[in-house]
């Protein structure tokens, strides 16, 4: 059932293939790539690299945009969301490590719509899972986990990628 | 003046009012200004401001005149989404003979989260955030001579954006009113805490408060002496409307003897950084070309404030949960 740390990087150049199919059926020529902090970001390093996209990768620390934060406080160690261009019409392509919640995918989604208005938005994630709380579905998926309510999956990185499996209390 | 952390901090070291630096750890201060460091980036944003504070109320309560410190902390709270009431309480209910707890209990009543405090006495926000219900947090915008931790922050932050992170490898000589200056006692509390490699304070001796060499500085009367071979000078206001009786003989006297020009800068190090927390007295503390040169980093320090004080309110506010709610 879990991914071994040997085939992240197959499942990775499928992605890339799933990707580039989905941007020529929709004519998309010179789409950004975002990162979500931080297995997002490792990913989108290598999915940059393989669709030779000309912008640099940008990447987002959604830690402000989260929607518990009343309960949980602020963590100081945040990291400064870096778009090194103008999102304005642009077609993004938004990367991050796990699907589960959809929450972080809610609090990306705002985050960029604060930064500008971009054409499109396009997901890619590396795992998906069930235990969806809003309608949010990814355009691209490395691979599909079927996971019990009480464990968690994390990706361990950035090099070697790998996935780890933790049960929570 | 109370030295009780646990009025400042919870048992589990976060941040639960921001009183004065005195009494905080090195790692507290370093959180903040990694805080900061985020929060600085919000300002690139199209829309300049993150949802973290949405639905909480923060109160400015300022009982004595403040533009800069009012605006920024007002700023700051927008950008976190709060809303934001500000009361000028010299000009409100004090005049018709309403005591300072009557003020807040009011307030209280009315729900909001968090007091921006700023009074002319010292003392004045530690009592505050040990009255106010348990929910609520106390910011201190500057408390008469006491403490002013805000400004001593964005100081330290705009002293990390321009010489890095290791104050270990610093000389900052504060220079000025220190007597009357409770941005000095905070920036002298702040530095120490960050390890800087040497502390001056430069002033006439008149301005220079008694047991000073006992906050961890070093003493000068002469300005050249003072800042030689100086990283960073902090320029302090000369406070007119708290002198009493003759502690400057004039405000000429005083430029010739302690005014920063570009003469005098030759004697610190070539790429000194020269602050001043403003208002600026113009010929007074310092030469207008000084204030406008390459050195001088006096507007970077107001903006950097707001960055400042959008972390420690987001530090500061309370959590649902956390035992802060009422009852």
């Amino acid at each position: 059932m879990a991914e071994s740390a040997g085939n992240i990087p197959d499942t990775i150049e499928q992605m890339a293939q799933d990707l580039a199919a989905q941007l020529e059926e929709q004519s998309i020529e010179n789409p950004v790539m975002v990162g979500i902090h931080t297995g997002g970001v490792w990913i989108a390093e290598q999915l940059h690299n393989k669709l030779n996209i000309m912008e640099p990768l940008g990447n987002l620390d959604i830690s402000f945009y989260r929607d518990d934060f009343t309960r949980i406080g602020m963590n100081p160690q945040v990291r400064p969301s870096k778009l090194p261009f103008s999102i304005d019409n642009q077609h993004i392509i938004l990367i991050d490590d796990v699907l589960h919640t959809g929450r972080t995918i809610r609090a990306a989604l705002n985050e960029l719509f604060d930064y500008g208005r971009p054409a499109s938005i396009m997901l890619a994630v590396l795992v998906e899972r069930g235990g969806r709380e809003l309608p949010i579905e990814a355009n691209v998926v490395g691979c599909r986990m079927t996971l019990g309510s009480n464990e968690q999956v994390k990706l361990i990185g950035p090099d070697p990628l790998s996935l780890e499996i933790q049960q929570s209390p | 003046m109370t030295r009780d952390n646990s009025l400042q901090v919870d048992k589990d070291g976060n941040l639960r009012h921001f009183l004065c630096i005195r009494g905080l750890t090195s790692n507290l201060l370093t959180d903040i200004l990694d805080a900061a460091e985020s929060f600085a980036g919000v300002t690139e944003q199209t829309v300049k401001k993150v949802p973290l504070l949405r639905g909480k109320t923060i109160v400015n309560l300022f009982f004595e005149a403040s533009t800069r410190t009012r605006t920024t902390f007002e700023l700051a709270a927008k950008r976190l989404s709060a809303d934001v009431l500000n009361i000028s309480v010299a000009v409100s209910s004090t005049v018709k003979g309403e005591s300072l707890m009557d003020t807040l209990s009011n307030l209280e009543a009315m729900h909001v989260d968090m007091f921006v405090v700023r009074h002319a006495e010292s003392g004045s926000a530690h009592f505050i955030a040990r009255n106010v219900a348990p929910h609520i947090s106390v910011i201190n915008a500057g408390d008469g001579r006491h403490a002013h931790p805000t400004q001593a922050m964005l100081d330290m932050f705009t002293i990390r954006r321009t010489k890095g992170k290791d104050f270990g490898r610093l000389r900052v000589a504060i220079v000025g009113d220190i007597l009357h200056s409770r941005v000095a006692r905070s920036q002298i509390h702040a530095l120490n805490l960050l390890n800087t490699g040497e502390v001056r304070i430069v002033a006439p001796k008149t301005l220079i408060p008694a047991h000073a060499e006992t906050l961890g500085v070093h003493i000068f009367h002469d300005l050249e002496e003072g800042i030689r071979d100086a990283d960073v000078i902090m320029m302090l206001r000369l406070q007119n409307e708290r002198m009493e009786g003759a502690l400057l003989p004039s405000e000429q006297e005083y430029f010739q003897l302690f005014g920063l020009t570009e003469d005098k800068l030759t004697s610190a190090k070539p790429d000194v950084t020269v602050m001043h927390p403003g208002p600026i007295n113009r010929g007074v503390e310092m030469d207008s070309i000084v204030a406008d040169g390459p050195r001088s980093v006096i507007l970077q320090q107001v903006s950097h404030g707001i960055a400042v004080r959008m972390a420690v309110m987001s530090m500061a506010m309370r959590r649902v949960g956390m035992g802060g709610e009422r009852n």
